[in-house]
């Protein structure tokens, strides 16, 4: 298995960072064009959470795609925040004495949020699962997930914490798309301007498109 | 010019060492940075102080001897200029400059502002060159190399090996030096043969020597002397990746 001596570097790791960084890009991209069919009213809401528990049948049985997507999504998270943390190991054992004055020069905002970011994002997950999947933070009913969402962003303070979670992820991704291209050999002087415009796009259109969601909810476009 | 230095000072590798200031008078705006150090080195002398160390060579932004974190910047504010290339007309009077050492686990300080840089030295050893048997030279241009390789292989060379890269990284990576080494070769039609090893056994000496890992913020870029262009890091980590897929540097 070549495969398995990849994450022994810290090139590898960085690898395994984007592959599976890119992987959450897909799912969330999926995720948020899912999301906007609350938009086409409380049925076909309902229904379309529905389907996802049906897609795949007859080869798959009931659930068994979701649970599928749901593994590799979650291995996915924690072999990013393996590498991540390695290589934060390793970044600090590096610099281990700082300077008394340091200036950036060219870094922008968004490269230097990465750690604190990601640690904001794994923190929305947590509490996102637990709002929409588990149902304990508030009312919630598994058989409606229409009132659920609406129930869940009338409280200002909830959509507050979704808002900020969405810029820690644009912010994320304004880095981390174009730096996955450069991490995984792919990036070169002549693209390296439209995987920059790719990068900002993504972080524009990803977080942008959930946010639609709970702003809708509480300016009363959805009830 | 009139400054005010506040300047890094260790007695050696072992001590803790501390920053001293020191009022410097008469600095001409069109000396060097290390010409200024120089004025303060001969006060220092005359009070029968010991004078601040610092690496240099050349003196001319070519062997890549020498190097200061001057006020916060690797190489000072100028960009693409090395310390001695420097000059203190950047400055203004009165002005006050912090100067230090650079700082990574795998450049450990020797004495004041020197460092030790052997760590790059052992990654150029690990694969930094080409295997030919020696005998007879060979005619020039026997192998022909396309303009465009040519032009990337002298960009790559064109790193002096200074550690700007290292010491401006907020990771102290080596990512800059070891990838242009490596693109160096590798761009050329000589460095093939070993070229997916190169990579290898580069990247893991690298690693071995304690620098950390890259996370693309490109600090190094902005302050390289030689503007040694982040495009190699993207060379390196694909030809790594695919020469591990391959199994390559087993030696
Ligand atoms: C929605 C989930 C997430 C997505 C879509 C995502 C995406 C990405 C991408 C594409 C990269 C670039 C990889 C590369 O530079 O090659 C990246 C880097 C990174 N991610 Fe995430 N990530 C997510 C969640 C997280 C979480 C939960 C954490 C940490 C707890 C995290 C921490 C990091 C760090 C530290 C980096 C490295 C930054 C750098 O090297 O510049 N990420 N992420
Ligand atoms: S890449 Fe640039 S900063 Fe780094 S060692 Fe080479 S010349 Fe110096
Ligand atoms: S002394 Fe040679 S590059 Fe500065």
């Amino acid at each position: 298995m070549q495969v398995a001596v990849l994450p022994r570097s810290s090139i590898g790791k960085k690898a395994l960072m984007a592959v599976t960084g890119a992987v959450w890009i897909g799912y969330l991209v999926l995720h948020m064009w899912g999301n906007l069919h609350i938009f086409q009213g409380q049925e076909a809401f309902n229904h379309y959470a529905e389907f996802l528990r049906e897609v795949g049948e007859p080869v798959f049985s009931y659930a068994q795609v979701l649970w599928i997507i749901r593994i590799v999504i979650v291995f996915s998270l924690v072999a990013h925040m393996w590498s991540a943390w390695e290589l934060y190991l390793q970044a600090t054992r590096a610099r281990s004495t700082s300077y008394a004055v340091k200036r950036v020069v060219q870094a922008n905002y968004a490269s230097r949020f990465m750690r604190i970011g990601g640690v904001v994002i794994i923190l929305f997950v947590i509490f996102h699962l637990a709002q929409y999947t588990w149902g304990w933070v508030t009312e919630f009913d598994r058989a409606d997930p229409y009132r659920n969402v609406v129930i869940g962003f009338s409280n200002p303070i909830i959509v507050l914490f979704y808002l900020l979670a969405l810029a820690s992820l644009g912010l994320h991704l304004f880095h981390g798309v174009w730096s996955m291209f450069q991490t995984l050999g792919l990036n070169s002087r002549r693209f390296d301007g439209f995987f920059r415009g790719l990068a900002v796009f993504a972080a524009l259109v990803v977080p942008l498109g959930f946010a639609t969601v709970p702003l809708a909810v509480l300016f009363g476009i959805l009830k | 010019m009139r400054l005010k230095l506040r300047i890094w000072r260790q007695k050696n590798a072992q001590s803790e060492g501390k920053f001293v200031d020191y009022k410097l008078d008469g600095v001409s705006e069109d000396s060097s940075f290390l010409e200024m150090l120089d004025l303060l080195n001969e006060q220092l002398i005359d009070r029968n102080e010991e004078p601040v160390h610092f690496d240099h060579d050349c003196r001319e932004g070519i062997c890549g001897m020498c190097g200061l974190v001057i006020n916060g910047i690797a190489h000072g504010p100028k960009a693409a200029v090395t310390t001695c290339q420097l000059h203190m007309r950047v400055f203004k009077d009165g002005d006050s400059i912090t100067v230090e050492p650079w700082r990574a686990k795998a450049f450990p300080v020797i004495k004041d502002l020197i460092v030790d840089r052997s760590a790059f030295d052992r990654i150029v050893q690990a694969g930094g060159y080409i295997s030919v048997n020696t005998g007879q030279a060979p005619d020039a241009n026997v192998i022909p190399v396309p303009k465009e390789q040519a032009d990337r292989a002298m960009d790559a060379a064109a790193c002096i090996g200074c550690g700007a890269c290292v010491a401006a990284c907020p990771n102290g990576s080596a990512m800059l030096f070891t990838s242009a080494k490596l693109a160096h070769l590798n761009s050329l039609p000589q460095g093939q043969a070993e070229r997916f090893d190169r990579a290898v056994l580069m990247v893991n000496q690298m690693d071995a020597e304690g620098f950390g890992g890259c996370t693309n913020i490109g600090e190094c870029e902005a302050v390289c002397p030689k503007e040694i262009s982040l495009d190699f890091i993207a060379m390196m980590n694909r030809d790594l990746l695919r020469a591990n897929l391959m199994g390559k540097g087993k030696r």
